[in-house]
């Protein structure tokens, strides 16, 4: 393999690692809080929709994204108010708002487009467009460093940077302030962070909102970033594979963003099966590279690299007064 | 806090869930410009008005009442199995390799053998994350969501690149022999004057309500079944009481893999009689929301997957007939789940508010 197709690979890591990082770090703040979420999926499917679907008509990328932030915060107050305020099962109202994310989606979209429920492709500023950065072509005579910076640093839109941006901003916030560390406290010991006199509920909510904001920003990426518009299951597994990175992580933001890279790049290793065959010399089947999260979140899972424990508190509603 | 009386608790509280999930449906129906009643009329019409329909429906309904049942033992055992999808699918492969390369002479020992396959790499399915599970405490809902898709990926491989027949294109096995084509409802003497036309339910639905009765006897007549539900209500208690957890972990993910792979005698060797890629086809799934809406018991499991055959059934009509896509169905098997499953606290406090409006006024004119 030359340089050339190495510094493809990694660009294509980038873009396919953008929609699992920002799915991950959701998964963060839901899960550090207490509240198991495996409704990623179906809140990243749902902001595709709106995302695309708003897109195409405002011809606007941003009020595409926002709308996309929208459809995923109506998922997350659903999620919210099961698992907060009726305390439901947490698992089970995931897996519920995943069915209806996938049936609502393409019924809107039949509805509103009639194309075999997806929405019409997109284009110009409907699109979130790939930046370039500063010096990318001044500096791409450099040796090794220059065509690294100007084809895999440079060229991608902004959601991708702001993806970065975003686990630096969520290491800051879970480790550096106030509502960081009690949203860990209400993850381990819910029954302090009331007896100290701040509202579970009300902390819980907030992180799954923030959850769902940051499921509006991966599913809007999938839409009008990744690709031009939104298409049936278009998701295909990625909200699993993100609750897979972040299980691999325990539950760290910057260990997330590691993982999530980790998996994008055997997702764009599947997108180059003749890469793969050059260098090990074997024709791996492409199934079992796209198996390949999935294999290495269950060992993680099974405690063989470091046991990944989650959130003490996790997956039970918290009752106030015995 | 108040109780439900009994009655309330069985019947009124899945059928209150139901109501509220259909009312949604038809907003949703209405939303995106249809007519809910057109859409209920095509639907019942279409799978249970003629015999033909029905042929579909308990087809369906077959495949559920297993995967349901595989739903059903788990959740006794306090786990949550949602690897059905993944271990339909093995057991799919099971019956393909046990119909492909052994000559059987009849369908009857066909049968037996195809069935054994399905259970056994069914349950091969849910062993590891079972013993992960038991062993290390891995989150069973995580590893068996991961082993879905490895499931799906290991399917893939093992249709394209391996059971495929030289020279075809299309991901699948070759057909079964002739020999192991399984009865349907219009080939069954005496049936055959109900069913007239060729339709897909076949032999395999008794078995699945012989599989009801015997997850019944296993969960309330035995020692096992005992063990099992005790575990499921306090693991504590049943560690005090000198139950095995490994064993009752592993025994019971076994029997809920076994299960859900039975599901493939249905689809893979009564219907399709060759295995296609997503064999399973979301009915692992189903089985969630057919084990929810039926209680956790047996007689709720068959009528729940008698429902959703229905729904499967009349959806597919609905996509033919009418402009509403066929997605709907996964939309109310959504709804379904979300009422049924996780708020069913909701719709409880609900129920009791309104009891306890009655009982006051009963005391009022006594």
């Amino acid at each position: 393999m030359d340089y050339a197709t190495l510094l493809q690979l990694l660009d294509s890591t980038l873009r396919l690692a953008t929609p699992l990082l920002l799915a991950c770090l959701a998964g963060l703040y839901s899960e550090r809080s207490g509240v198991f979420d495996i409704g990623l999926e179906g809140k990243m499917l749902t902001a595709a929709m709106c995302a695309g679907a708003v897109a195409f008509y405002t011809g606007n990328a941003w009020v595409g994204a926002l709308a996309g932030i929208v459809g995923s915060l109506i998922f997350a107050l659903i999620h919210g108010v099961t698992s907060i305020t009726f305390r439901g099962n947490q698992l089970i109202a995931g897996v519920a708002l995943n069915f209806l994310a996938s049936g609502l989606t393409v019924l809107t979209a039949q509805a509103l487009f009639g194309q075999g429920g997806r929405t019409p492709p997109l284009e110009g500023a409907a699109r979130f467009g790939e930046l370039t950065l500063p010096f990318a072509e001044a500096l791409r005579p450099v040796p090794i460093l220059g065509p690294l910076y100007a084809d895999v640093i440079s060229g991608h839109s902004i959601l991708v940077y702001a993806a970065f941006g975003i686990v630096a901003l969520t290491w800051w916030v879970l480790y550096r302030t106030r509502y960081g560390l009690r949203l860990r406290a209400v993850g381990e010991n819910p029954a302090a962070v009331d007896t100290a006199g701040v509202s579970v509920k009300g902390l819980r909510f907030s992180a799954v909102m923030i959850t769902g904001v940051l499921c509006g920003l991966a599913g809007a990426y999938m839409a009008t970033a990744l690709q031009a518009g939104f298409g049936k299951e278009m998701t295909a597994g990625r909200g699993y594979i993100a609750l897979a990175a972040l299980i691999f992580a325990k539950w760290r933001p910057v260990q997330a963003m590691w993982a999530c890279l980790l998996f994008g790049f055997f997702q764009a290793l599947a997108l180059r099966p003749d890469v793969v065959e050059a260098v090990v010399h074997v024709k791996v089947p492409v199934p079992f590279l796209d198996a390949l999260p999935y294999i290495l979140t269950v060992i993680v899972l099974a405690g063989f690299i470091g046991k990944a424990i989650p959130p003490r508190a996790g997956g039970e509603p918290y009752v106030k007064e015995r | 806090m108040d109780r439900l009386p009994r009655w309330a608790d069985v019947a009124l509280v899945p059928f209150v869930s139901l109501l509220l999930a259909a009312i949604i449906s038809a907003l949703v129906i209405i939303a995106i410009g249809q007519d809910p009643w057109e859409a209920i009329t095509v639907m019942v019409e279409g799978s249970v008005m003629n015999a033909y329909g029905w042929g579909y429906t308990l087809y369906y309904a077959t495949s559920f009442i297993f995967t349901g049942l595989a739903v059903t033992v788990a959740f006794h055992a306090g786990l949550f199995n949602i690897g059905g999808e993944g271990q339909a699918q093995l057991g799919g492969l099971g019956v393909a390799l046990a119909l492909l390369f052994i000559p059987w002479p009849h369908w009857s020992i066909a049968l037996v053998a195809a069935a054994l396959g399905a259970a056994l790499f069914g349950a091969a399915w849910a062993a590891i994350p079972a013993y992960l599970q038991a062993k290390r405490g891995s989150h069973i809902v995580i590893t068996t969501i991961m082993f879905n898709y490895i499931a799906a990926s290991l399917m893939i491989f093992m249709l394209v690149d391996v059971l495929r027949p030289p020279g075809k294109m299309d991901p699948a096995t070759a057909n079964f022999p002739e020999a192991t084509h399984l009865p349907s409802f219009n080939e069954i003497p005496g049936l055959n004057l109900i069913f007239t036309s060729g339709v897909p339910a076949n032999v395999t639905f008794f078995i699945a309500l012989i599989m009801a009765v015997v997850v019944w006897l296993l969960l309330w007549r035995t020692r096992l079944g005992y063990q099992i539900r005790a575990f499921g209500k306090s693991e504590p208690a049943a560690r005090y009481a000198g139950i095995n957890p490994t064993k009752i972990i592993m025994i019971a993910m076994l029997i809920s893999g076994g299960l859900a792979g039975l599901m493939a005698i249905n689809n893979v060797m009564g219907e399709a009689e060759r295995l296609l890629g997503n064999s399973a086809s979301g009915a692992g799934f189903i089985g969630i929301a057919v084990a929810l809406m039926g209680r956790n018991h047996p007689v709720g499991v068959v009528l729940a997957a008698l429902l959703f055959g229905f729904l499967f059934q009349g959806g597919a009509e609905l996509g033919l007939w009418t402009k509403i896509p066929i997605e709907l169905r996964t939309v109310v098997q959504g709804l379904v789940i979300l009422f049924t499953g996780a708020l069913d606290m909701m719709v409880r406090m609900l129920l009791i508010r309104i009891f306890a409006v009655f009982r006051a006024r009963k005391l009022e004119a006594a």
